[in-house]
């Protein structure tokens, strides 16, 4: 990760994304999710499906681009993969059979083991009123 | 006379603009047409039987079919016609389509009348149209190939296997062309000179093979079936009946220069030879290098260190004269000059590279046994960038054609790569992945896959020097990101040119190229391994870029064709040819110096007289001279000047009578 050079202060001087071999972070995702990033090539398929792509700032294939150039940081910043409902449509499309629904949950856990902290707090989340598939989908994705 | 006229349809291409009825009618009525009649499919089965039924039953002499262009089913016709007794030659073909219902179906009406005057015009031809038959040529059973790379050697094995002699001349000092100098072959991976020597070798044992290396073809002349080619045979300084190859001059001797097998990455003495391997194994003197010249001796140092005094200074070209009846081109490719890349920094940066330098420095036989190793400091790599289309699909270049193979050795280049600096990094920019093979997209998947290599979708802008590092800067348009990449070494995939003097050889052959210099076929589906000079046959790299089974299988089409021809033991030529009127020839030659083929003559006979001659077997029936003649002297039989003067009138005759 310390090697990137995308994050926002040097962006602004340098537009360019360095490119170095990313194998810490990367190598963790994959290892979480079982996956091979560079088996994705690249078609589109989990995007062009994904019945939450309108709400999100990445397209699903693009999630996969990202790692495969190890741009760690408009990662971390995306919403993407907390809008991810995990519904398996792209896995089940992918060509390559990579399972995206996979290393969207490997970037998150990746995220939550790094920050150690969740992304909501359960505390919180109850007080709503939520229907209890919800209430379990959103705890177990969103935290660690 | 009686002239039967067939009008086609062609489905809707022809009916769907002309009035057929009319053209029938009109057709009918010209003056010697016995019969006139219309078609919906002249070409199918059932459309050449009427057209063979009706020439028996009217007894027709002579014939008109208004279809498509000759080019197309001329021959068709023929053969139907003289399936049922009448000469091809009575035959015209008058073309509505191509050259009327197509170009003008905005305008069906005087399109109709187009096409009448076209059919009245090949009415008009075919009236003073004589039966011909064939002429017959002596044809020679030997080839020649020009080129000793894979295609050459491959359509040599072929035609050798076949039965017939082969002359093989190859240019540099050895066979082998550029698979040689490759390190492993896409996509089996397989080592390219495992898989070719024994072909080298094969060739060389081959008793119906004579292989010319370190020659060059200096002149052709004649036509298919008797080609007189002149070999010139450039001296080697080395005796090749007494050189053993056991490199003992080399040895001895004290100038070094960079090996060109090498790519200029290794190096070789004055004396060498290119390649351990090399077929003959027999060591050449680069006079251009050696301290001796033509008239100064200042070094014998091969000399003393040679054993059987094979070395031999004062050498001279040889020319050899032989006659082929076929020819086969097989003269490859070159790579596109580093240097023509300055923004990717080509010839200004040592560590900026070509495919082919590349490989090698992959080979177990390189300059660097193996090791990837930086040119400029010797230094293993760590992060190689790997650019493709580096020219190529580049109108600005020259070259808006895709090299077709470089997407697939930039694959092999990265994985070889990977598997020589495990911890090395590679990438790869590239527009589209090309790899359409048997088993080529499994391989370039396996690769990124496998060997997990950053592939980009961009070109790169530029290429500049940071310290020791060669900095390069793209894109990644997926991701829509430029990116900087501080690489170690950067390898051009460079286009694929053809190979020097392609243009000379072509002129003298008197065989087409294309505008970027590769060799012409005659049809680029139906005839992809002919030239259009009849007799010459295309194999390798030197048509278009392609890769080694392409190679190979484009070898084998052509050594099949040769075969084809020489299965034949006379030649039998299209009756096309100029014939002279010795009584209006008065031999002033004018022609002679017009006909493209040498094929005129002049003759003075013991009484002064003086007239010209035709050699029927080099005409190609052009026409020049007939159009040169001033007393009408020569004509092109099947075109003759009365022929042609009929069509025209017939052509004019509306206005004529306006
Ligand atoms: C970097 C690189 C890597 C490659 N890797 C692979 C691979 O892994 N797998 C694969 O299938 N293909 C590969 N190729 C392609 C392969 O090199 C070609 O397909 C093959 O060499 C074409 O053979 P050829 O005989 O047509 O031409 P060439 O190999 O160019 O041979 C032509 C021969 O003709 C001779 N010649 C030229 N002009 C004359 C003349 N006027 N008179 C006499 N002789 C003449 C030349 O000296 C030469 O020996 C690679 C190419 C490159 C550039
Ligand atoms: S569908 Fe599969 S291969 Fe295609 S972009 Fe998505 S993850 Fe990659
Ligand atoms: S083969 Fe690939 S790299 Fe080579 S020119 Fe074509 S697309 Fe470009």
């Amino acid at each position: 990760m310390e090697t990137i050079s995308t994050n926002k202060e040097k962006r602004s001087t340098k537009l360019r994304l360095v490119l170095k071999k990313q194998e810490d972070w990367l190598k963790k995702v994959e290892e979480i999710s079982g996956q091979n990033v560079f088996a994705c090539y690249q078609c589109g398929k989990c995007s062009a499906g994904c019945p939450m792509s309108a709400e999100m700032d990445l397209l699903p294939n693009q999630v996969i681009r990202l790692l495969q150039l190890g741009a760690v940081e408009p990662l971390l910043n995306c919403r993407t993969i907390w809008l991810c409902a995990s519904c398996f449509t792209c896995t089940a499309r992918c060509p390559k059979g990579v399972s995206l629904t996979r290393l969207m949950e490997g970037v998150r856990l990746a995220i939550f083991r790094t920050r150690k902290s969740d992304e909501i707090s359960p505390k919180e989340m109850v007080k709503e009123t939520l229907p209890q598939i919800a209430l379990i989908g959103a705890l177990r994705k969103l935290t660690a | 006379m009686r002239i039967g006229v067939f009008i086609c349809h062609c489905g809707k291409n022809i009916a769907g603009v002309l009035d057929i009825k009319r053209l029938v009618e009109e057709a009918a009525k010209l003056k010697d047409v016995a019969y006139a009649t219309d078609y919906v499919y002249l070409c199918s089965e059932p459309g050449q039987k009427e057209i063979q039924q009706k020439i028996k039953e009217l007894e027709l002499t002579h014939v008109v079919i208004a279809a498509c262009s000759p080019k197309m089913h001329a021959t068709t016709f023929a053969r139907a016609v003289e399936e049922v007794g009448l000469n091809p030659y009575l035959l015209e073909i008058a073309n509505i389509r191509e050259q009327c219902s197509w170009v003008h179906h905005d305008a069906p009406e005087e399109a109709t009348e187009k096409a009448l005057e076209i059919i009245r015009a090949a009415v008009a031809k075919v009236s003073l149209a004589k039966p011909l038959a064939p002429i017959t040529v002596p044809l020679t059973r030997k080839v020649l190939v020009i080129g000793g790379g894979i295609a050459g050697i491959q359509a040599a094995l072929d035609i050798a296997n076949g039965g017939f002699e082969v002359y093989l001349v190859e240019r540099s000092p050895s066979l082998g062309g550029h698979m040689a100098q490759l390190s492993e072959t896409f996509p089996t991976l397989d080592c390219s000179s495992c898989i070719l020597t024994p072909r080298m070798v094969e060739v060389a044992r081959h008793p119906n093979i004579h292989l010319f290396t370190y020659a060059e073809v200096k002149n052709v002349e004649g036509i298919v079936g008797q080609y007189k080619v002149t070999i010139e045979q450039k001296p080697r300084y080395v005796d090749p009946d007494k050189c053993t190859g056991c490199g003992d001059c080399a040895e001895a001797c004290p100038v070094i220069v960079p090996n060109e097998f090498d790519q200029g990455l290794g190096a070789r003495k004055a004396v060498y030879v290119p390649f351990p391997q090399a077929v003959p194994l027999v060591y050449t003197i680069d006079l251009e290098h050696c301290l001796n010249t033509k008239r100064l001796i200042v070094c014998e140092q091969c000399y003393h260190a040679c054993g059987p005094k094979a070395i031999n200074y004062l050498m001279e070209p040889k020319e050899i004269e032989i006659e082929v009846g076929a020819i086969v081109l097989a003269t490859g490719y070159d790579l596109l000059p580093l240097e023509a890349l300055k923004e990717y920094g080509g010839g200004i940066y040592p560590d900026v590279l070509s495919g082919l330098e590349f490989e090698r420095l992959l080979s177990a036989s390189g300059p660097t046994g193996g090791i990837v190793r930086r040119p400029s400091d010797g230094k293993i790599p760590k992060r190689v960038v790997f650019i493709q289309c580096a020219g190529s699909r580049d109108p600005e270049h020259g070259c808006p054609y895709c090299s077709k193979i470089c997407c697939m050795y930039t694959a092999k280049h990265a994985l070889l790569y990977k598997h020589a600096v495990p911890d090395g990094e590679a990438y790869v920019f590239y527009i589209d992945v090309r790899a359409a093979g048997k088993r080529y997209e499994e391989f370039v998947q396996r690769v990124m896959e496998e060997e997990r290599i950053v592939y980009l979708r961009g070109k790169v802008s530029k290429v500049f020097q940071r310290k020791d590092k060669l900095v390069v800067w793209g894109v990644d348009t997926l991701s829509g990101m430029a990116v900087e990449i501080e690489a170690d070494m950067v390898v051009l995939a460079t286009a694929i040119v053809p190979s020097k003097n392609t243009a000379d050889l072509a002129k003298l052959l008197k065989a087409p190229i294309d505008e970027f210099g590769f060799l012409n076929e005659v049809h680029p589906k139906l005839r992809p391994v002919e030239s259009s000079a009849m007799g010459i046959y295309l194999a390798g790299a030197a048509q278009a870029p392609k890769d080694i089974p392409d190679t190979v299988s484009q070898a084998s089409a052509a050594a099949s064709k040769v075969l084809g021809l020489f299965s034949q033991e006379e030649l039998s030529l299209e009756p096309i040819k100029a014939e002279v009127n010795l009584e209006n020839c008065d031999g002033c030659a004018y022609c002679v110096d017009v006909c493209p083929f040498d094929a005129i003559t002049l003759v003075v006979e013991e009484d002064g007289h003086k007239h010209v001659e035709v050699k029927k077997a080099l005409c190609q029936g052009c026409g020049c001279c007939m159009a040169t003649c001033p007393k009408e002297g020569i004509n092109v039989a099947g075109f003759t000047l009365n022929q042609l003067k009929a069509q025209i009138h017939a052509l004019l005759k509306e206005d004529e009578d306006d």
